[in-house]
This record gives C-alpha cells, sequence and structure tokens, in this order.
C-alpha cells in the first residue's frame, strides 16, 4: 500500500468512519470541512510517528503540513 | 422536593380514576416517598408525592383554601412563605397548615394569575380552581423545577417527570427527531420540545391556563438585561459588591427554612467555597458538607475541598467515583434523565446524591448558577477574545490571547487548528450566537453519525435556527456578554445542568437541591451590573471574589477554574472489556433496528476505541450521546425500566 493510501484509509477510518473512498479527495481540507479538530490533529501525529517513524516537532504542527491527505504525503516525503 | 402529577378533562368526558393517578405518581415514587395524596373533581385530578422537608405532620397535598374552591399539587419550595403568609393573615385568610405550598392557594385568591410573581422559589404548580373550571401549569423562572404536558384524545396530561405521563398515555412514545438533533447541538432539546414526539415542558418562566377548552401560554418572568449604558447601575464597585453579598446572605438564609437538617454540596470551586462560608457564617444550622471526588487525578478537586472543609471546620463527607461506577449506573441515570447525554456528568452527581441520603439528609445547598449569573464560564473569555479578533481577522497578535485560557489544555500543540475552532464566524462577530458558534458547531458533529432515515426526518431549518427563533427581539440591542449569557442560562443551564446534572441527579434519591446563586432577586440585581465588573479583563466572576474575598481563603479566590468533568470512554471500555448492555446496544443489529444513527460508523467507532485510539471530543462525545441515546430507546421505547422504578 502507497503512502498515500495509507493516509487516506486512515483518515476515512479514523475520522470519517467510513470506507467510501468518494468522501475524502486528496485535497480536501480537514479544518475547513471539519473532519478533524485540535484534539484530532494530535491523533493523526500519533499516528505518523507510530506507521512512518518520523517525528514531528512543534513548529511542524501547520495546516500546511498536516491539513490534507496531499498535505500529510508531501511532509511524510520530506522526512524520509 | 416532591412529585406530581394530573389530568384535566378538556374536551373529554372520561372518567378520572384515582387509579389512574396513582399509575401516574406510582412512577414519581423517587421524588416524594414520605407519602402520596389525591384530590378528584369534575373534569380534573390532582396528584402527589411528598418528600416532607417543611410541616411534616399536616402538610400531605394536595392542599386547598377556606371553602375548597382552589386546589394545589405543588413541587418545590416557597422560601419567602413565611412573610407571604403573615401578610394574607393580615389580609383575613385562614390557614390550616404551617407549609409553604398553602401560600400559593391564598395568593391565588388575594391576586389571581399574578399570584406566581409573589413567589421567591423553585417550583412546579398545578392549580385548579373549582369555580371557573380552570387549570394553571406554572414553573420558576430559571427551570430548577420539572413540569411536562401531553395533551391526547380531549385531556391533558401533567407531570414532574415525563415517565409519570407515559404510564397512562394511550399513544406509544416516540423519539422527535428534531429534539435529538437539537440535543446533539446544545446538549438538550430546545424549550418546551423534550426528546418525546407531542410531550412538552412548561418552560422556565412560564405559565399554562386551560380554560373552556384552550389552552394560553404567557411568560412571566425572563432574564432581561439593559438596551442602553445609562441602564445599568451606575454604583461604584463597593457599593455594588455590598449589595450583592447582602442579596446573597438573604438568598442563602431563606434557603436554610426547613424543618430537616440541610446540607451543602462543596465541590472546591469559587461557587461552593462562597456558598458554605456564607451557610457557616450567617446560617444557623451546622455546617454539613459533601463532595465527590475521582480516582482519576486529572478529574479530582480533593485538594481544594479540604482547605475549605479546614477552613470551615466543616462535617463532611465524601465519596469517590470510579471508572466502573459509571458504567455500572449508567443505565439507571438514563432512566432518570429521561433524555440523551454527551457527557456521563450526571452519573457522579447522582453518586453524590446517594451519599446525601445515605446520611440521612433531603435537602443541600449547591453553588449551581454562580457562572451564568455572575460571569464565570470559559465561553465567555472565549467570546471575549474572539470580539477583539473580530475586530482585526488578519491579525497574527489577537489569537494569541487564546493561549491565556485553557491551561489544562496543551495549547503548544496544534494552535492552528485551535485557532481555527476559536475562529468560527470570527468574519461575523453580530451573529446573536457569536459566543456559542465554536462550541456548538463541535458538539453537532455527533450527528455525523446520523442515519440517512434520522437525516431525512429532520426540518430544513437547522438546529440554531429553531433555537433562535426562541430569542427575545430585544437581545440584539445587549451588550454581547450579556447574550452570551441569556443563551447560556437558556440552553446548557435550563436543558442539561439543572436537569439531567441537577434535579434528576438530585431527585434519584430524593435530595431537593436549592440554588442561592439563583434567587430571582439575584439574578436581576446581577443583570444590571455591568459587563465590566463580572469579568475584569479575564478575571472570571470578579465582582462575587470582590464581594466574598473575606469568606474564602485566597487561594480559593485566585485558583484556576476547573470544568466539573467525569470520565467518559473509558468508563465502558476499560481493560478490554465492556458491561454486556453496551455490547448489546453498539451491536450493529440494535443500531440497525432503532435506526437513529448509521450501523457501519459506530462500528468504526466502537473499533477505534478498542484500539485505544480514540483521544478527541468529538469521539467522546459520539460514543455517550449514541450509548445515551441507544438506552434511552431500550428503557422508554421499548418499554424495559421495571428494574430502576421503586
Amino acid at each position: 500500500m502507497s503512502i498515500e493510501e495509507t493516509i487516506r484509509e486512515y483518515i476515512l477510518e479514523n475520522f470519517l468512519f467510513t470506507d467510501d473512498q468518494s468522501l475524502l479527495s486528496s485535497e480536501d481540507s480537514f479544518m475547513e470541512k471539519g473532519i478533524i479538530d485540535s484534539t484530532g490533529i494530535l491523533e493523526v501525529i500519533f499516528f505518523l510517528e507510530e506507521k512512518f517513524n518520523v517525528k514531528v516537532d512543534d513548529d511542524e504542527m501547520i495546516p500546511e503540513n498536516l491539513d490534507s491527505v496531499k498535505n500529510l504525503v508531501a511532509f511524510v516525503g520530506s522526512k524520509a | 422536593m416532591c412529585g406530581i402529577a394530573g389530568i384535566c378533562n378538556i374536551l373529554s368526558n372520561e372518567l378520572i380514576t384515582e387509579q389512574k393517578l396513582s399509575a401516574m405518581i406510582s412512577m414519581l415514587y423517587h421524588r416524594g416517598p414520605d407519602g402520596k395524596g389525591f384530590y378528584i373533581g369534575q373534569n380534573i385530578g390532582l396528584g402527589h408525592a411528598r418528600l416532607s422537608i417543611i410541616d411534616l405532620d399536616t402538610g400531605s397535598q394536595p392542599i386547598h383554601n377556606e371553602d375548597k374552591t382552589v386546589w394545589v399539587t405543588f413541587n418545590g419550595e416557597i422560601f419567602n412563605y413565611i412573610e407571604l403568609r403573615d401578610e394574607l393573615k393580615k389580609k383575613g385568610h385562614d390557614f390550616y397548615t404551617s407549609t409553604d405550598t398553602e401560600v400559593i392557594v391564598h395568593l391565588y385568591e388575594e391576586y389571581g394569575d399574578d399570584f406566581v410573581t409573589y413567589l421567591n422559589g423553585q417550583f412546579a404548580i398545578g392549580l385548579w380552581d373549582t369555580k371557573r373550571s380552570k387549570l394553571i401549569l406554572v414553573r420558576d423562572r430559571v427551570g430548577i423545577v420539572p413540569l411536562f404536558y401531553k395533551q391526547e384524545n380531549g385531556s391533558l396530561l401533567f407531570a414532574s417527570e415525563i415517565k409519570a405521563i407515559l404510564a397512562v398515555a394511550k399513544e406509544s412514545p416516540k423519539l422527535d427527531p428534531c429534539s435529538l438533533d437539537e440535543l446533539m447541538t446544545f446538549w438538550a432539546p430546545v424549550s418546551p420540545n423534550t426528546m418525546f414526539q407531542d410531550v412538552y415542558e412548561v418552560s422556565p418562566g412560564q405559565m399554562l391556563v386551560l380554560k373552556n377548552g384552550q389552552i394560553n401560554k404567557r411568560r412571566y418572568w425572563d432574564w432581561e438585561f439593559p438596551l442602553t449604558n445609562d441602564e445599568y447601575n451606575l454604583e461604584n464597585i463597593d457599593s455594588l459588591a455590598e449589595g450583592l453579598h447582602e442579596l446573597l446572605v438573604d438568598a442563602t438564609k431563606i434557603r436554610l427554612r426547613s424543618d430537616v437538617p440541610v446540607g451543602a454540596y462543596l465541590s472546591g470551586g469559587l461557587d461552593s467555597s462562597v456558598l458554605t462560608s456564607l451557610i457557616h457564617h450567617y446560617g444557623n444550622t451546622p455546617l454539613r458538607t459533601f463532595s465527590i471526588g475521582f480516582e482519576n487525578q486529572k478529574l479530582d478537586e480533593s485538594l481544594y475541598q479540604k482547605e475549605m472543609i479546614d477552613y470551615l471546620n466543616a462535617d463532611h463527607s465524601r465519596i469517590t467515583c470510579s471508572d466502573s461506577d459509571i458504567a455500572d449506573n449508567f443505565e439507571k441515570t438514563i432512566w432518570h434523565t429521561e433524555m440523551p447525554v454527551l457527557r456521563t456528568a450526571p452519573v457522579p452527581m447522582s453518586m453524590l446524591s446517594g451519599l446525601v441520603h445515605s446520611q440521612n439528609y433531603k435537602v443541600v445547598l449547591t453553588g449551581e448558577g454562580a457562572d451564568e449569573v455572575l460571569g464565570g464560564y470559559d465561553i465567555f473569555k472565549e467570546a471575549k477574545i474572539r470580539q477583539f479578533w473580530a475586530r482585526n481577522p488578519q491579525s497574527k497578535f489577537r489569537p494569541l490571547l487564546l493561549k491565556r485560557l485553557y491551561p489544562y489544555l496543551d495549547l503548544s500543540k496544534g494552535q492552528a487548528y485551535l485557532q481555527n475552532f476559536f475562529g468560527t464566524a470570527i468574519q461575523s462577530p453580530e451573529l446573536l450566537w457569536f459566543s456559542h458558534l465554536p462550541r456548538w458547531e463541535t458538539t453537532a458533529r455527533c450527528k455525523d453519525f446520523f442515519s440517512d432515515e434520522m437525516k431525512a426526518k429532520l426540518n430544513k431549518n437547522d438546529a440554531i435556527s429553531r433555537i433562535a427563533q426562541t430569542f427575545p427581539s430585544s437581545m440584539s440591542k445587549w451588550h454581547t456578554f450579556n447574550r452570551s449569557q441569556y443563551i447560556e442560562a437558556k440552553s446548557l443551564m435550563g436543558g442539561y445542568l439543572l436537569s439531567s446534572q441537577g434535579d434528576r441527579a438530585l431527585m434519584s434519591n430524593s435530595v431537593e437541591g436549592r440554588f442561592p446563586f439563583l434567587d430571582h432577586r439575584v439574578i436581576e440585581f446581577a443583570n444590571r451590573i455591568h459587563p465590566k465588573h463580572k469579568m475584569k479583563v479575564l478575571n472570571e466572576k470578579f465582582l462575587l471574589k470582590k464581594a466574598e474575598s473575606q469568606y474564602v481563603p485566597e487561594n480559593i479566590i485566585n485558583r484556576y477554574k476547573q470544568p466539573y468533568r467525569a470520565p467518559d470512554i473509558p468508563s465502558f471500555f476499560g481493560n478490554n472489556t465492556s458491561p454486556e448492555y453496551v455490547n448489546a446496544l453498539l451491536s450493529k443489529s440494535k443500531i440497525s433496528e432503532y435506526g437513529y444513527f448509521e450501523p457501519d460508523r459506530v462500528d468504526r467507532l466502537v473499533r477505534k476505541i478498542k484500539r485505544g485510539m480514540a483521544i478527541g471530543y468529538k469521539d467522546n462525545m459520539s460514543l455517550v450521546g449514541i450509548l445515551s441515546t441507544q438506552i434511552w430507546h431500550h428503557t422508554f421505547i421499548e418499554n424495559n425500566y421495571e428494574n430502576f422504578g421503586k
């Protein structure tokens, strides 16, 4: 499974509680669509750190890195 | 408190029997275990379950006037009954009991429907005027004591709790989808709605009059605030503090009137500390206090409780709530609340009233209401910062003030997300409900789990539009802080804190709560105090602190306000096991059968919880909301409550 597929499946399963791929595009903003809130983003960070073995610094917790599937994929890629 | 019930034929000629009234009253045994009484007249039946507090010997209800032409069934307390009784005696009225109840019938004789404006108290009243064939149903100003009604086949059924109405109603109970929609936005249905279709509450401050087959409703009291700055009380702050103190002392003293011992809740927060100190200094009763603690240290306030106990040398009892206590008592709690809940907090409150009952106390004073009346909640601070931010939405500096809030949350992480949350409607600060929109939008996330069937049943206008229709037209002229106070008092306080977490939790163990901060004189005085004195910059309840600083230790005055919270998800899924009822009611088959939620989504939420991955508010509230809705359906719609009633 690719990084994008893994992240997409995680968001669908844990925040939208569905496997319906049509409910989430890669560009959808988690904040604007109300998918993830401030505590939810901590869940995402735990997931990234465990699944991809990356460390997320406080100053990296910004929407540019974390607010869509596309941004997450790019962020994980930048940590590789 | 007590339990009341009644039947009034509006267009029907159906025989009203004691058996039928008894079936209603028997559902209210927990509210009034000390006795019951009935009055049956032409087209009317009144029932009463008594919790004896004043005039233990001759206070049986229903009570009548001199010539038995006016009858009343009454739940609550009239705290100024001694003064009213003296005045009524001077006017020639004869009393045959020493009760507070009897002043009601004589006041009605004297002042007609306006009798209610003379009462200082907490009450639900059913009054029958035989000469005019007129029934009055009326409830206290802020909604401390519950009262519900249902029209059916030309009759009107009324009772302190809905379960008493269901006991004799011919129609099967059904969930009102709009009420669930409202509950999952504001924590409770918008008054007068209840969770049950075609069952309504008499709203706080409202009177219903049934006469000649017509029901007329009128509001005799509401929270009102100044329309202009000139209308605020312009005395200096020292005078205001003195005025507030004097009123609080009197509000507390008259609430100590009782023929049984009176205790007090002590949470360790400012409000209960002020209250217990006022009892200690001005009451004529030994100070007896009760508190609840949690095994979970993050939620526990025992250190502050101990400081006050030592300071006042109080005789104190304490009970500790564990996670398993929540799960063990949750089903029964929903039987008492009669509505789903989004947090488990009513369960420990019910345990606390159980502690009071076990110590042979029937009455406790509590600090509830101080936050709404005197400006204590974080939501008021949030709104103030967000208003400041809204003046310059592009500012990078202004939202950083949010860091001053919620020190118990880790604001160093996910700041952009917090700003996004608090930045809700930042472009529209003129919205009347601007202060509450972030909370409502967060709560409404529970509705993501609604089934398609449920969504299809909802009105096209959303819950926020519906609550907005209940706001007074003058609200747009009020100070924004006062708007927040009004919304808080009418939604969360009236619908949830005084109900599921208040009356229902107290009455589950036959304990009456009394609320000095909700004395209408205190509210009316406080509503004319400018918000700058209630919250000085971001210092909440500033005037209260100033008024009572010599009665409460400095540590308590200066401590950071901690909201009362109870454990949620861990209660139901600790150690990877769940009680049988949790597994059964959250199963895909039961979720599908009841039809309110999407089975697959709920299943994924449960699996996420079992993986230990659910840490957010949404997951917590959704789980508690879904589980309690399922329990509500199982209990009331499927009629499974034999085990709960005594």
